[in-house]
């Protein structure tokens, strides 16, 4: 029997090339100074999307897949490679 | 207070899943086991045994259902034949690896291709590596007591037990059993007490994929690998014995019977010549020693009533005096001998024990087997070996060879 | 919150870290089904790419009880886990089997048919990613004309999906209903639906599956759409025989301005192979469907 934890798979933030990077001064969220929009918390596959004002991703376990930079309305989201080297 | 009737041994296997307090019965009809899961579901819908009785559409579900079902918690119950338990087999594996108290009633029936619907016992041999506690019945007196304690075994162990008995021979013969009382039965059986979570309040993922090697959990501890699992199956396996035998003489106790431990003996204090067999055959074999000692011939009986965990103490010391045994055996381990023969002559291997093994192969397909040709063929034995030509190529009883 | 976010469950069962693919089709819908199922469900599962997303002992990144059975088994498997609870009287526990397309509709169909033959009170989700993706991607009934895979490597697949909707539908079910987690507010709403009905609901969720259909992680959320927008996928729910439409596809059938189906064949590495007449096929087999959906809805 197992038990739930974080990280089953370790930290999934290594099988990542390209990182996500959001442009604060396009977030819709950031922009209105309120809730709003959140598409990229509603599509990520992993749930490491945090829908406050300020909208963060845990790069610790996005594995990278795009779908946020892919859906945001406001192409606010840049998928940028991993520089090599990094932890 | 003794009550008895005149029964069936399906129905015996019936009344006794009944008196247990079963809660979950999923079966699926197969011939000779059907009238079992008839009496069963009569039982239930007419409010004599409060189960949730599952009409699965294949033996396959039948042993699913019993598996979840005991994973949330309840006591099941479920009975088979020959193909019926081979479509289950991959569930067999699951269920023991699983570490569930299921009671299953084997049926003995020939397997296919081609088609028997009459006795033997290739179903259950061929399921010896499953990790199944084995448990074979001489009459149906036998059924009664071993599904009863069966479930005190499997409950204590936590390994799931087949109790086997001969289609035809037992399942659709009436015999007159003592049936125990319903209170003292439930005295006999304390709740199931389920090693397995499955509940909101403690979220766990059950029986996932496990790794050759032990890993580390989330706190740093490390966990079993997959062979850990395994070894601990087989532990528990060999501990069985021990809750086995104990079982037997609370039984005994309690009700006033006792079918053996692993192996149950007759005549054998002075015996020269031990016949040997599972289920109904060794039965048979108490009237062939008697005939044969009239004869003037030492023969005992050595009843195997424990397949799995194979009895290895109990057999080295109950054949250590033999001249000659003779096995016979209603299953075949194809390309070799029967099964029961490999494994004993194992037991006797380095413990000094040299009395020529014969095998006879009888009864496949529901070939009748009568206590005479059992002396025949033990005579011609005990004969050969007195001659000087103690080895003997596996025989086939009463059946064209050529 | 925007208004209709605001009404889903925020907390997550799925906890960061989990062993899918990037871009997994099937982890976003789980994500958005538990959020609907909340914390009084048991689910079972066969072996599978859900049972690799639920981990490798000693941890799992699902926090919600699990357990796993053989392939062939996890509609038998779920009638277990009810009729055990309903012998323990702990009734009010939901119990969702979690199969995908293989562990549902080949081998996994005798178990699903006796289970909702019995009206077994359970919901019963097939996820469909078209294919045996857990071991390599190899053909299922559910693997569309056309499509490539590691068993029909170089002349695609000859047969039409099989048809689930009509192999359900023959259970005399309460609830049945298509979703896609491309449109992930129509799908929890059709799970929070069912979790309130009794007898077997069964769900069908239409899967992207990027290693598998060939196209890159970024484009689960749109192959899924455009599955939707071509028709290719209709999002309908059916209670008590009664078919509707819903979300996206409720537009499309009233605007009528579907897309053709080549918008969605040719995004997908899997489909390269296709014929022309192989598409021209798959473009009257969508069409169909569509329009016989379509009179069923209007006959209310």
């Amino acid at each position: 029997m197992a038990d739930p934890a974080v990280g089953e798979a370790g930290k999934t933030g290594d099988w990542r090339d390209l990182k996500p990077v959001i442009d604060y001064g396009k977030c819709v969220p950031t922009v209105k100074n309120r809730p709003a929009c959140y598409l990229c918390w509603l599509y990520c596959p992993e749930g490491v999307v945090k829908a406050d004002i300020r909208v963060e991703i845990d790069l610790t376990y996005c594995k990278g897949c795009g779908i946020c930079a892919e859906e945001c309305p406001s192409k606010a989201i840049t998928m940028v490679r991993e520089e090599t080297g990094n932890e | 207070m003794s009550n008895v009737q005149i029964i069936t041994g399906n129905q015996a296997a019936a009344m006794a899943a009944r008196l247990c307090g079963v809660q979950v019965v999923a079966a699926y009809p197969i011939t000779p086991q059907s009238q079992l899961s008839e009496i069963l579901s009569q039982y239930v819908e007419s409010g004599t045994l409060r189960a949730e009785y599952v009409r699965v559409e294949s033996e396959h579900s039948a042993m699913t259902v019993c598996i979840s079902a005991s994973t949330v918690g309840a006591r099941v119950f479920t009975a088979t034949s020959a193909n019926g338990l081979l479509y289950m087999h991959e569930q067999l594996h699951w269920a023991a690896g699983s570490r569930l108290p299921i009671v299953m009633c084997c049926v003995n029936r020939g397997v296919g291709a081609p088609w028997s619907i009459f006795n033997d016992q290739q179903d259950s041999l061929s399921q010896r590596d499953t990790g199944w506690i084995q448990i074979h019945c001489r009459d149906n007196q036998e059924i009664m007591d071993n599904v009863i304690q069966a479930y005190r075994i499997a409950e204590q162990v936590y390994a799931p037990v087949m109790v086997c008995y001969d289609g035809f021979v037992l399942s659709h013969t009436m015999m007159p059993v003592d049936v125990p009382a319903a209170d003292a039965t439930r005295s006999f059986l304390p709740p199931y007490r389920p090693h397995t979570i499955l509940s909101p309040e403690n979220p766990k993922n059950i029986n996932p994929v496990l790794l050759p090697n032990p890993r580390m959990n989330a706190e740093g501890i490390l966990c079993d690998g997959y062979m850990e699992m395994r070894y601990k199956l087989q532990k528990a396996m060999e501990d069985a014995r021990e809750v086995i035998m104990k079982t037997g003489r609370e039984f005994a106790d309690a009700f006033g019977r006792d079918n053996g431990g692993m192996l149950w003996e007759y005549r054998t204090d002075d015996a020269e010549v031990m016949l040997s067999s599972m289920g109904s055959v060794a039965a048979e074999a108490m009237a062939a020693a008697d005939q044969l000692r009239a004869e003037g011939i030492q023969a005992g009986v050595v009843g195997i009533r424990v397949f799995r965990p194979f009895p290895k103490e109990d057999v080295v010391r109950a054949f250590r005096n033999a001249k000659t045994i003779i096995l016979f055996e209603k299953s075949i381990s194809y390309g070799y001998e029967g099964g029961l023969c490999s494994e004993l002559k194992a037991a006797f291997y380095r413990r000094d024990i040299h009395a020529p093994i014969h095998n006879y192969i009888v009864g496949l397909g529901g070939r009748d087997v009568k206590a005479r040709e059992l002396v025949e063929a033990a005579r011609a034995s005990v004969e050969a070996v007195r001659a000087g030509t103690p080895e003997k190529h596996t025989s086939w009883l009463n059946c064209i060879t050529e | 919150m925007p208004e209709n976010l605001f009404k889903i469950n925020a907390k997550e069962y799925i906890l960061p870290g989990s062993r899918a693919c990037q871009g997994c089709g099937l982890s976003l819908a789980y994500r958005f089904a538990l959020k609907a199922l909340r914390e009084n469900t048991i689910v079972t599962l066969p072996a599978s790419c859900l049972c690799v997303l639920h981990g490798l002992y000693p941890n799992t990144p699902v926090n919600i009880p699990c357990l796993n059975c053989t392939f062939a088994s996890t509609a038998a498997s779920a009638s277990g886990i009810v009729a055990g609870l309903n012998a323990l009287n702990r009734t009010d526990t939901t119990v969702v089997a979690f199969a995908g397309d293989g562990g549902s509709f080949d081998m996994g169909i005798q178990s699903l048919s006796g289970a909702a033959e019995r009206g077994t009170d359970f919901i019963y989700v097939s996820y469909d990613n078209e294919g045996y993706m857990n071991t390599g991607t190899q053909r299922s009934s559910a693997t569309p004309m056309g499509a490539l895979t590691t068993t029909t490597p170089v002349l695609t697949k000859q047969q039409h999906k099989k048809d689930f909707l009509k192999i359900m539908e023959a259970h005399d079910l309460p609830y049945v209903a298509t979703t896609s987690p491309s449109y992930p507010i129509d799908l929890y709403e059709k799970f929070v639906r069912a979790k309130r009905i009794k007898g077997t609901r069964f769900i069908h969720i239409h899967v992207p599956c990027p290693p598998g259909w060939a196209y890159p992680t970024k484009d689960t959320v749109r192959i899924g759409r455009l599955a939707v927008e071509t028709g290719v996928v209709v999002l309908f729910e059916i209670e008590n025989g009664k078919l509707c439409f819903t979300g996206r596809s409720r537009t499309l059938a009233e605007k009528g301005n579907r897309l053709p189906v080549v918008n969605y064949i040719e995004r997908q590495g899997r489909f390269k192979k296709m014929s022309i007449e192989q598409l021209s096929q798959f473009q009257r087999w969508v069409d169909n469907r569509w329009n016989e959906l379509l009179e069923r809805a209007a006959k209310g």
